[in-house]
Protein backbone atom coordinates (compact mmCIF):
# COMPACT_ATOMS: atom_id res chain seq x y z
CA UNK A 1 0.00 0.00 0.00
CA UNK A 2 1.76 3.16 -1.19
CA UNK A 3 0.98 6.73 -0.15
CA UNK A 4 -0.33 8.89 -3.00
CA UNK A 5 -0.61 11.94 -0.75
CA UNK A 6 1.45 12.98 2.27
CA UNK A 7 0.94 16.35 3.93
CA UNK A 8 2.00 17.71 7.31
CA UNK A 9 0.48 20.65 9.14
CA UNK A 10 1.88 22.19 12.33
CA UNK A 11 -0.52 22.96 15.17
CA UNK A 12 0.59 25.41 17.87
CA UNK A 13 -0.34 25.09 21.53
CA UNK A 14 -3.01 27.59 22.62
CA UNK A 15 -3.67 28.75 19.03
CA UNK A 16 -7.36 29.24 19.76
CA UNK A 17 -7.82 31.72 16.91
CA UNK A 18 -6.64 29.17 14.34
CA UNK A 19 -8.65 26.25 15.74
CA UNK A 20 -10.13 24.18 12.94
CA UNK A 21 -8.09 25.60 10.07
CA UNK A 22 -6.10 22.39 9.52
CA UNK A 23 -9.23 20.24 9.64
CA UNK A 24 -10.94 22.56 7.19
CA UNK A 25 -8.02 22.25 4.76
CA UNK A 26 -7.96 18.45 5.10
CA UNK A 27 -11.71 18.14 4.54
CA UNK A 28 -11.39 20.27 1.40
CA UNK A 29 -8.52 18.12 0.11
CA UNK A 30 -10.47 14.89 0.68
CA UNK A 31 -13.45 16.32 -1.17
CA UNK A 32 -11.22 17.38 -4.05
CA UNK A 33 -9.78 13.85 -4.20
CA UNK A 34 -13.29 12.51 -4.66
CA UNK A 35 -13.95 10.91 -1.27
CA UNK A 36 -17.68 10.58 -0.52
CA UNK A 37 -19.50 12.70 2.07
CA UNK A 38 -19.68 9.96 4.73
CA UNK A 39 -15.96 9.19 4.92
CA UNK A 40 -14.93 12.84 4.44
CA UNK A 41 -17.24 13.88 7.26
CA UNK A 42 -16.01 11.15 9.62
CA UNK A 43 -12.40 12.10 8.93
CA UNK A 44 -13.23 15.80 9.38
CA UNK A 45 -14.97 15.21 12.72
CA UNK A 46 -12.06 13.18 14.08
CA UNK A 47 -9.51 15.62 12.72
CA UNK A 48 -11.30 18.60 14.23
CA UNK A 49 -11.59 17.03 17.69
CA UNK A 50 -7.94 15.94 17.62
CA UNK A 51 -6.77 19.33 16.35
CA UNK A 52 -8.65 21.00 19.22
CA UNK A 53 -7.00 18.53 21.63
CA UNK A 54 -3.55 19.52 20.32
CA UNK A 55 -4.36 23.20 20.85
CA UNK A 56 -5.91 22.78 24.29
CA UNK A 57 -3.79 20.06 25.87
CA UNK A 58 -0.45 19.72 24.07
CA UNK A 59 2.75 21.72 23.96
CA UNK A 60 2.39 21.78 20.16
CA UNK A 61 2.50 19.18 17.45
CA UNK A 62 1.47 18.32 13.94
CA UNK A 63 -1.16 16.58 11.88
CA UNK A 64 0.01 14.14 9.19
CA UNK A 65 -2.41 13.23 6.43
CA UNK A 66 -1.74 10.28 4.16
CA UNK A 67 -3.91 8.75 1.49
CA UNK A 68 -2.96 5.36 0.13
CA UNK A 69 -3.36 4.09 -3.42
CA UNK A 70 -6.09 1.81 -2.02
CA UNK A 71 -8.11 4.82 -0.86
CA UNK A 72 -7.34 4.53 2.86
CA UNK A 73 -7.10 7.85 4.69
CA UNK A 74 -4.65 7.96 7.58
CA UNK A 75 -4.55 10.84 10.05
CA UNK A 76 -1.75 10.97 12.60
CA UNK A 77 -1.46 13.49 15.40
CA UNK A 78 1.99 13.81 16.98
CA UNK A 79 2.75 16.15 19.83
CA UNK A 80 5.73 16.89 22.02
CA UNK A 81 4.04 16.41 25.37
CA UNK A 82 3.05 16.53 28.13
CA UNK A 83 1.14 13.27 27.52
CA UNK A 84 -2.22 12.13 28.87
CA UNK A 85 -1.85 11.32 32.58
CA UNK A 86 -4.74 8.81 32.70
CA UNK A 87 -5.70 7.50 29.28
CA UNK A 88 -8.52 5.33 30.59
CA UNK A 89 -10.20 8.36 32.17
CA UNK A 90 -9.59 10.45 29.04
CA UNK A 91 -11.47 7.83 27.01
CA UNK A 92 -14.47 8.03 29.35
CA UNK A 93 -17.30 10.15 27.90
CA UNK A 94 -17.77 13.27 30.00
CA UNK A 95 -14.33 13.29 31.64
CA UNK A 96 -12.48 16.53 30.94
CA UNK A 97 -9.48 18.46 32.18
CA UNK A 98 -10.06 21.38 29.79
CA UNK A 99 -9.81 24.91 31.14
CA UNK A 100 -12.14 27.89 30.88
CA UNK A 101 -10.68 29.05 27.55
CA UNK A 102 -11.38 25.69 25.91
CA UNK A 103 -14.91 25.71 27.30
CA UNK A 104 -15.46 29.17 25.88
CA UNK A 105 -14.69 27.67 22.47
CA UNK A 106 -17.48 25.16 23.00
CA UNK A 107 -15.10 22.31 23.78
CA UNK A 108 -14.04 20.56 26.95
CA UNK A 109 -17.22 18.49 27.27
CA UNK A 110 -15.15 15.35 27.69
CA UNK A 111 -16.35 13.89 24.40
CA UNK A 112 -13.23 14.43 22.27
CA UNK A 113 -11.47 11.06 22.34
CA UNK A 114 -14.72 9.04 22.56
CA UNK A 115 -16.03 10.93 19.50
CA UNK A 116 -12.78 10.33 17.61
CA UNK A 117 -12.87 6.61 18.36
CA UNK A 118 -16.53 6.33 17.34
CA UNK A 119 -16.05 7.79 13.85
CA UNK A 120 -12.70 6.13 13.03
CA UNK A 121 -12.23 2.71 11.45
CA UNK A 122 -9.00 2.13 13.38
CA UNK A 123 -7.82 4.03 16.45
CA UNK A 124 -4.36 3.70 18.00
CA UNK A 125 -3.05 5.87 20.77
CA UNK A 126 0.23 5.86 22.68
CA UNK A 127 1.07 8.43 25.29
CA UNK A 128 4.00 9.32 27.54
CA UNK A 129 5.29 12.56 29.07
CA UNK A 130 7.35 12.99 25.86
CA UNK A 131 4.26 13.13 23.72
CA UNK A 132 1.13 11.50 22.41
CA UNK A 133 0.79 9.69 19.08
CA UNK A 134 -2.72 9.20 17.83
CA UNK A 135 -3.17 7.37 14.53
CA UNK A 136 -6.52 6.90 12.82
CA UNK A 137 -7.61 5.37 9.57
CA UNK A 138 -10.74 5.72 7.52
CA UNK A 139 -11.95 3.54 4.67
CA UNK A 140 -14.64 4.67 2.35
CA UNK A 141 -13.17 4.60 -1.11
CA UNK A 142 -12.72 7.36 -3.59
CA UNK B 1 -39.91 23.08 7.81
CA UNK B 2 -38.38 25.22 5.15
CA UNK B 3 -35.61 27.57 6.24
CA UNK B 4 -37.71 30.57 5.28
CA UNK B 5 -40.56 29.27 7.49
CA UNK B 6 -38.11 28.88 10.38
CA UNK B 7 -36.97 32.45 9.85
CA UNK B 8 -40.55 33.65 10.06
CA UNK B 9 -41.57 31.46 13.03
CA UNK B 10 -38.68 32.82 15.10
CA UNK B 11 -39.03 36.44 13.88
CA UNK B 12 -35.35 35.94 13.13
CA UNK B 13 -32.92 38.11 11.26
CA UNK B 14 -30.79 36.54 8.53
CA UNK B 15 -27.18 37.32 9.48
CA UNK B 16 -25.85 35.51 6.47
CA UNK B 17 -27.73 34.21 3.46
CA UNK B 18 -25.04 32.24 1.72
CA UNK B 19 -27.20 29.74 -0.09
CA UNK B 20 -30.50 30.88 -1.57
CA UNK B 21 -31.33 27.29 -2.57
CA UNK B 22 -31.19 26.16 1.07
CA UNK B 23 -33.84 28.73 2.05
CA UNK B 24 -36.33 26.51 0.19
CA UNK B 25 -34.92 23.31 1.66
CA UNK B 26 -36.93 21.16 4.10
CA UNK B 27 -35.30 20.63 7.48
CA UNK B 28 -36.68 17.74 9.50
CA UNK B 29 -34.73 17.94 12.74
CA UNK B 30 -32.94 20.31 15.06
CA UNK B 31 -30.27 19.98 17.73
CA UNK B 32 -29.56 22.61 20.37
CA UNK B 33 -26.27 22.82 22.24
CA UNK B 34 -23.40 25.11 23.17
CA UNK B 35 -21.09 22.10 23.35
CA UNK B 36 -19.63 21.45 19.94
CA UNK B 37 -18.47 17.91 20.79
CA UNK B 38 -22.10 17.05 21.49
CA UNK B 39 -23.02 18.38 18.06
CA UNK B 40 -20.22 16.34 16.49
CA UNK B 41 -21.44 13.25 18.37
CA UNK B 42 -25.18 13.54 17.95
CA UNK B 43 -25.97 14.87 14.50
CA UNK B 44 -26.31 12.04 12.00
CA UNK B 45 -28.34 13.70 9.25
CA UNK B 46 -26.55 17.04 9.10
CA UNK B 47 -27.89 18.13 5.72
CA UNK B 48 -31.44 18.35 7.11
CA UNK B 49 -30.67 19.19 10.75
CA UNK B 50 -30.72 22.74 12.09
CA UNK B 51 -28.10 23.73 14.67
CA UNK B 52 -29.45 25.96 17.46
CA UNK B 53 -26.75 27.45 19.66
CA UNK B 54 -25.75 30.32 21.89
CA UNK B 55 -22.08 29.70 21.16
CA UNK B 56 -21.33 32.75 19.18
CA UNK B 57 -17.83 32.29 17.83
CA UNK B 58 -16.00 30.79 14.88
CA UNK B 59 -16.14 27.28 16.35
CA UNK B 60 -19.90 26.92 15.91
CA UNK B 61 -19.44 27.73 12.22
CA UNK B 62 -16.39 25.44 11.95
CA UNK B 63 -18.46 22.65 13.49
CA UNK B 64 -21.21 23.21 10.94
CA UNK B 65 -18.60 23.18 8.19
CA UNK B 66 -17.09 19.87 9.37
CA UNK B 67 -20.53 18.28 9.63
CA UNK B 68 -22.06 19.75 6.44
CA UNK B 69 -24.75 21.49 8.51
CA UNK B 70 -26.32 24.22 6.39
CA UNK B 71 -28.40 26.25 8.87
CA UNK B 72 -27.34 27.74 12.22
CA UNK B 73 -29.65 29.71 14.51
CA UNK B 74 -28.05 31.91 17.15
CA UNK B 75 -30.34 32.55 20.10
CA UNK B 76 -30.84 35.57 22.36
CA UNK B 77 -30.01 37.97 19.55
CA UNK B 78 -26.37 36.91 19.48
CA UNK B 79 -24.15 37.69 16.52
CA UNK B 80 -20.79 36.19 15.70
CA UNK B 81 -17.92 38.46 14.72
CA UNK B 82 -17.83 39.40 11.05
CA UNK B 83 -14.79 37.26 10.37
CA UNK B 84 -16.75 34.13 11.31
CA UNK B 85 -19.56 35.14 8.98
CA UNK B 86 -17.03 35.51 6.17
CA UNK B 87 -15.99 31.92 6.25
CA UNK B 88 -19.58 30.70 6.60
CA UNK B 89 -19.97 32.20 3.12
CA UNK B 90 -17.30 29.87 1.74
CA UNK B 91 -19.34 26.84 2.78
CA UNK B 92 -22.85 28.02 1.89
CA UNK B 93 -24.03 28.04 5.51
CA UNK B 94 -27.08 30.19 6.25
CA UNK B 95 -27.14 31.92 9.64
CA UNK B 96 -30.13 33.36 11.49
CA UNK B 97 -30.31 35.22 14.75
CA UNK B 98 -33.44 35.22 16.94
CA UNK B 99 -34.19 37.18 20.09
CA UNK B 100 -35.86 34.13 21.64
CA UNK B 101 -33.92 32.15 24.26
CA UNK B 102 -32.69 28.69 23.43
CA UNK B 103 -35.59 27.07 25.31
CA UNK B 104 -38.17 29.24 23.56
CA UNK B 105 -36.54 28.67 20.17
CA UNK B 106 -36.64 24.91 20.66
CA UNK B 107 -40.25 25.04 21.88
CA UNK B 108 -41.46 27.08 18.93
CA UNK B 109 -39.75 24.89 16.33
CA UNK B 110 -40.77 21.64 18.06
CA UNK B 111 -44.36 22.88 18.09
CA UNK B 112 -44.13 23.50 14.36
CA UNK B 113 -43.05 19.91 13.76
CA UNK B 114 -39.27 20.10 13.73
CA UNK B 115 -38.21 16.93 15.54
CA UNK B 116 -35.40 16.49 18.02
CA UNK B 117 -32.63 13.95 17.79
CA UNK B 118 -33.29 10.90 19.95
CA UNK B 119 -31.22 11.21 23.10
CA UNK B 120 -31.42 7.49 23.77
CA UNK B 121 -29.76 6.59 20.51
CA UNK B 122 -26.14 5.53 20.86
CA UNK B 123 -23.84 8.31 19.71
Amino acid sequence: MAAILHEEYPVASDDYAGAGKVSSRIKELLKQMGFGPDVSRRAAIACYEAEINLIIHSDGGKVILEVSDEGVISLAFRDVGPGIPDLEKAMTPGFSTADEEARNLGFGAGMGLPNIKRVSDTFDIETSPDGTNLTLTFRGGI
Amino acid sequence: MKAKEILEALSAKPLALNCEENMEKEYGKAFASDLMSDVLAMVHEPETTVLITGLCNAQSIRTAEMMDITLIIFVRGKKPVDQSLDFAEDYGINIFSTDYTMYETCGILFGKGLEGLRGGDPA
